[in-house]
């Protein structure tokens, strides 16, 4: 412990360091804040100069445009923000279902290339350099031309059971016809998940009380299809599917992914995997060969070995790198309107031409993914600092 | 020799004075264009008949023979333009900014763009309508019987909400997929992802005759949704050379109706009708009102020829594209190009 003098009293003066550095702050925030006022200010004025109108009004005027795919039911007589809204949705749509195949992608992957196998060795390594050295906009348009080339035209569907149809149109499935009893069946799901979780950790004391192993994966899995069934059952067992019938050019009832959404989808799991699958790699190659080598001495099983003492140590590592790399997904997601999915910035582009107000639709675009990526950030900062090592 | 001297000086005072003066005074784009000796053009990428560039990297087509009349009337000299092109979502911004002199690439004149971005449009060059294009083996015959089809359309236009506005009126629930490259949107299209194609009328012969494998295979529906009238644009603020590029393109259509050819513009200098000694300028000087000279009105018909030369020659019933004049001709000949008197 290092002599510390007792605690002087503050020094309004130059001689003192801690002054000086308040003075130095204030100049730097008040600098930084008149550059951007100035910014402000001076494109507000040649823009009124120039006779452009500016200004947010008009997210409340009726749109007027359709969009291709909506999660949301809209019209094109909705306003604007609603427009704006649909296109976040589906950039959302897109972020938190990629990174969530890219994710268990790319982990598989990185695992794979520590395995005893050649050819599953090989075969990830060759996954990795192949999809991470293409640009991914190139990889975006052949996975898009793929789709639109090689599927069969629109109106000769292939028909896989009668309920299931792929086309240039996309891929058609059906849906349970969204009833009161459906809505129990979610709710079976998140008093599931509830369930689970607290069973887990349960378990989890158990085992360190006891030393008694319980299953915990397969216990509660089985927790949350017990919860969704009896939620179906209280809600009167709803069996009606609504089924797709090609109907002319469309598809009357089901759901269906187009195929610029499974572009995008794939395109961007692929290439983020590759990414991943490295992060993990390096997780898995930082943790020091003697825990291996402890733990095979403990008579641990090798997927033991592998769940129980490296991936937990890894993840230190990998937690960091792999929220760079959620990010860049979502970032990379501002390429779809390339091919032709309606995106937050595909729908921005269109609002901004019809509207001509490029300095704000420029605004709503960067508002969107700064906090988009910031609250992923914040989430994966709070489980980095849940999984590191607790220095005690 | 004094007088040579005398000269010299002055040249070098005006030039020096024009070069002093272009920074501070943005809105003198004709004083900027003359310092520069080059006219910035703002035309389409790629637009087969309206803006189209040589394996040469030569411009051509009807918008662009717009830019080198207004090159040849303000600079003497058609070939001094210097070509931007730019996609739909980048030309109102390159206008605004000064990046261009001039915007004259296929762009519709509408209220909110006339008003609140910062522009002026020029007469209409081109009266279009929006269209439909379909494979003919879809057997397709009416844009009524399109529903529920998948739409291609390139982003950035007034495209997108005239599509709208028809799918409702006539309940056809059409479904946009929007790309923002027109490349894009035609490559979807020819795949077979869209059932239709949609875009100006004129923009979907040129797109059937370049971009189509065989054009045949395509048909251009015979429903027109909307007016598009195809209009070059100016920055607000510079009256001066808004009244150079307005008057030189309805000067190209007076020409056409009073018969200066690029051929005969020469010898309809002997003329002794009245309105085309004006148009030549043998009689009445009409280019000083606009701060030209009097040859101003037979430089551009000489570049280009007149409206009639321009559109046969560019998009015309005897180029690939086969566009009838239609609505495009004169005014006395059954069209609605009608231009104000030369005088």
């Amino acid at each position: 412990m290092a002599h510390r003098s007792p605690p002087k009293k503050r020094d309004w003066s130059w001689r003192s360091q801690a002054f000086r550095g308040l003075v130095f702050q204030l100049v730097a925030v008040a600098a930084v804040t008149f550059g951007l006022w100035y910014l402000a200010q001076n494109t507000l004025a040649n823009m009124h100069a120039r006779g452009i109108k500016s200004g947010f009004d008009f997210l409340m005027q009726p749109a007027g445009f359709d969009i291709g795919e909506s999660l949301i039911p809209y019209d094109a007589l909705n306003p604007y923000w609603k427009a704006f809204l649909v296109g976040i949705l589906n950039t959302l749509r897109v972020a938190v279902i990629g990174v969530i195949l890219a994710t268990i992608l790319g982990t598989l992957i990185g695992v794979g290339r520590f395995s005893r196998n050649a050819i599953v060795r090989g075969v990830c390594y060759a996954y990795v350099e192949f999809f991470r050295n293409i640009p991914v906009l190139i990889q975006l348009l052949m996975w898009y031309l793929i789709f639109t080339d090689l599927l069969p035209p629109i109106l000769e569907p292939i028909t896989v059971a009668g309920v299931f149809h792929l086309s240039k149109a996309g891929f058609s499935f059906p849906v349970p016809v969204w009833v009161p009893g459906v809505k129990l069946v979610f709710a079976g799901l998140v008093v599931g998940v509830v369930l689970a979780w607290l069973y887990r950790r349960w378990a989890m004391r158990r085992f360190e009380a006891t030393g008694r192993v319980r299953s915990l994966v397969l216990m509660p899995m089985g927790i949350v299809v017990a919860a969704m069934f009896a939620g179906w059952l209280i809600g009167g067992a709803p069996t009606a599917w609504s089924v797709p019938k090609p109907e002319g050019f469309s598809m009357e009832g089901g759901a269906s992914a187009t195929p610029e959404f499974l572009g995008v989808l794939l395109g961007l799991t692929l290439y983020t995997a590759a990414f991943i699958a490295e992060v993990v790699r390096a997780g898995i190659a930082s943790v020091a060969r003697g825990q291996v080598e402890a733990s095979s001495s403990l008579g641990l099983p090798r997927n033991f070995t592998m769940r129980l003492v490296i991936l937990p140590q890894a993840l230190r590592v990998i937690i960091p790198p792999l929220t760079s790399q959620y990010l860049n997904l979502t970032k990379n997601s501002s390429l779809a309107v390339a091919i032709g999915y309606p995106d937050v910035v595909s729908v921005a582009t269109t609002a901004l031409n019809n509207t001509g107000r490029a300095v704000e639709c420029i605004t709503i675009i960067m508002a969107v993914f700064l906090t988009t990526s910031l609250s992923t950030s914040v989430f994966m900062n709070w489980y980095n600092r849940r999984s590191a090592i607790k220095e005690r | 020799m004094k007088s040579t001297m005398l000269k010299l000086s002055i040249t070098a005072v005006a030039t020096a004075a024009a070069f002093a003066a272009a920074p501070a005074m943005a809105g003198k784009t004709v004083d900027a264009v003359k310092a520069r000796g080059s006219l910035v053009c703002g035309v389409n990428t790629g637009l087969a008949g309206f803006s189209q560039a040589d394996s040469q990297g030569a411009w051509s087509g009807l918008d662009v023979d717009v830019c080198k009349a207004i090159a040849a009337a303000l600079l003497n000299d058609a070939s001094k333009v210097k070509y931007v092109p730019l996609t739909a979502q980048q030309r109102f911004t390159a206008l605004q900014s000064g990046e261009i002199d001039i915007l004259s690439r296929n762009t519709t004149y509408t209220l909110t763009r006339d008003a609140s971005l910062g522009l002026h449009f020029l007469p209409p060059t081109y009266y279009d309508g929006q269209g439909f294009m379909v494979p003919v083996k879809s057997k397709v015959k009416s844009a009524k019987s399109l529903k529920g089809a998948t739409v291609c359309v390139q982003s950035g236009t007034t495209t997108e909400k005239n599509l709208t506005d028809y799918s409702r009126a006539n309940k056809l629930d059409l479904k946009p997929i929007v790309f923002e490259k027109q490349e894009a949107a035609t490559g979807a299209y020819f795949s077979g992802r869209c059932v239709a194609f949609t875009t100006d009328a004129s923009g979907l012969a040129s797109i059937r005759n370049k971009d189509a494998k065989d054009p045949k295979e395509h048909v251009i529906l015979p429903e027109l949704i909307s007016k598009e009238p195809l209009a070059p644009a100016v920055r607000r603020g510079d009256d001066e050379f808004e009244a150079i590029a307005k008057w030189v393109i309805y000067g190209l259509m007076e020409a056409e109706e009073y018969g200066i050819t690029q051929a005969n513009v020469d010898q309809m200098k002997s003329s002794q009708d009245p309105v085309v000694m004006r148009i030549v300028g043998t009689s009445e000087d009409t280019g000083k009102l606009v701060g030209l000279d009097k040859e101003w009105l037979v430089r551009a018909v000489k570049a280009v020829g007149n409206y009639g030369e321009m559109f046969a020659r560019n998009v015309g019933e005897k180029t690939p594209l086969n566009l009838p004049r239609g609505v495009n001709n004169l005014w006395n000949k059954g069209g609605i190009q009608y231009a104000p008197p030369i005088r």
